[in-house]
């Protein structure tokens, strides 16, 4: 079938995709955007986290037609979204806190993160918590993940540099 | 596969009518699962996401209507204060990602025993509505589930909403895991105090083939209650009559051993479970006079 959406703000349109599978396949093998992390297919760790219609989902559980019409912003999309090209805060602040390892969860977790920040300015850290529950890092201890998203906080609180 | 976008509910009834092996597909945390993992290839998925009616709730008479695809994440922040008992047990599901997708009507649909909203939907004396092209029924909530994943849907029906009495008193929810997100239940347990009926209801999740209640436990608490003039008195609750509760909810489970637990390890959770839940409802409706 033939999929309409939009993706990081630019029309898209995808030909010849199966009408079961994901809109995680679709972002990374039909669109080339391979930031989204195909992980565990089963909505457990939260590395293919995109926005859909400005909600966080798994995007491994969304089927690929009921993305149709509607409007996805990846890890992909988030760089540059308040105008220039400049990383988002919370991008910045995982680099600065060493909140990486192997990144295969980082993508998924900036979203998570990002969506909190948007919502909650300035997060308890039981609220950070409990944000990123639904993300597994298995190489942190997720430590540097929790300042990673008070830098931010704090970074998007100060305002643009 | 086909792939089948009905605009309207009218429009997804005659569909399933036209194809019921169409499996219904909303959030997607359970079916997609199924066909990541090669488990299952339905004939065609009937996407119900664009059907804005059963996304939204509302009030009818002193029953609220929850739509089949309503998102757990809106039952929290929307209905948090009429139906606490369920967005107690809502916040117990998944992760935030997957409570903005998955829905009661999902829970529904999928029967699992260990479904998160069944013991509470138990509990609050829920009535399920469905529809196919030759019409809508109500179901009640004790004669819905038939089996693991099996329900008293037919196969050309949809679930269109879940009709809960609201405000009838204090209803309390908890759940056993291995964590406090992203885990399926080992056990869970809701109580609803029923006062103006002089009843209670219960729930029992993940602990038997089916969801089920605790009907002794059920009509012995109401008991005591009445005997002892306690829902007039609102008295302190006799511990005793809190732990032969829980016993006897232990005894209405019927628990297997399985990856997540032994069944001596249910039982004896749904005890502790069923004390607690019922000492803090009995605690609400005490201080909520």
């Amino acid at each position: 079938m033939r999929l309409n959406t939009t993706v990081n703000g630019e029309a898209r349109q995808v030909d010849d995709v199966w009408e079961g599978e994901s809109l995680l396949y679709v972002l990374r093998e039909r669109m080339g955007l391979p930031g989204s992390k195909n992980a565990c297919e089963q909505g457990e760790c939260g590395s293919c986290t995109v926005y859909l219609d400005g909600v966080t989902v798994c995007a491994c559980l969304v089927a690929a037609g009921q993305a149709e019409g509607r409007d996805v912003r990846t890890i992909e999309g988030l760089a540059g979204l308040a105008g220039g090209t400049d990383l988002d805060p919370i991008q910045q602040a995982f680099i600065d806190a060493g909140a990486v390892q192997c990144g295969f969860c980082t993508p998924g977790l900036i979203v998570a993160a990002h969506e909190l920040l948007a919502r909650r300015p300035d997060p308890q850290v039981a609220e950070i918590r409990e944000a990123l529950a639904g993300n597994l890092c298995r190489c942190t201890g997720y430590q540097q993940i929790l300042e990673a998203v008070q830098a931010a906080a704090r970074a998007r609180q100060a305002g643009p540099a | 596969m086909e792939f089948l976008r009905p605009a309207s509910w009218p429009e997804a009834l005659a569909a399933k009518a036209e194809q019921p092996s169409a499996a219904p597909l909303a959030g997607g945390t359970d079916l997609m699962v199924e066909l990541n993992f090669d488990r299952r290839r339905p004939e065609a998925l009937l996407d119900l996401n664009s059907i804005g009616e059963l996304a939204g709730w509302a009030t009818d008479g002193d029953q609220l209507v929850l739509g089949a695809t309503l998102p757990y994440a809106r039952v929290i922040v929307e209905l948090g204060d009429r139906l606490p008992g369920l967005a107690m047990a809502a916040r117990t599901i998944g992760s935030p990602q997957i409570r903005n997708r998955a829905s009661i009507g999902g829970n529904l649909g999928s029967a699992s025993p260990a479904g998160d909203c069944h013991p509470v939907l138990l509990a609050l004396n829920a009535t399920v509505e469905v529809a196919s092209a030759r019409g809508s029924r109500l179901i009640g909530v004790d004669e819905f589930y038939l089996g693991p994943k099996r329900s008293a849907l037919a196969p050309d029906e949809l679930i269109r909403a879940v009709r809960i009495p609201a405000g009838t008193g204090p209803c309390q929810f908890a759940k056993v895991g291995t964590r406090n997100a992203m885990v399926i239940a080992v056990c869970s347990f809701a109580i609803a105090l029923h006062p103006a009926a002089g009843s209670v209801r219960t729930g029992i999740g993940s602990a038997a083939p089916t969801p089920v209640r605790a009907a002794d436990a059920e009509s012995f608490l109401a008991g005591e209650l009445a005997s002892g003039g306690q829902w007039e008195s609102r008295g302190e609750l006799d511990p005793t009559v809190a732990a032969r509760f829980g016993e006897l909810v232990a005894r209405a489970a019927a628990p297997i051993d399985d990856v997540r637990g032994t069944a001596r390890y249910r039982r004896h959770a749904l005890a502790v479970l069923a004390r607690r839940t019922l000492t803090w409802a009995w605690q609400e409706y005490r201080t909520c006079a």
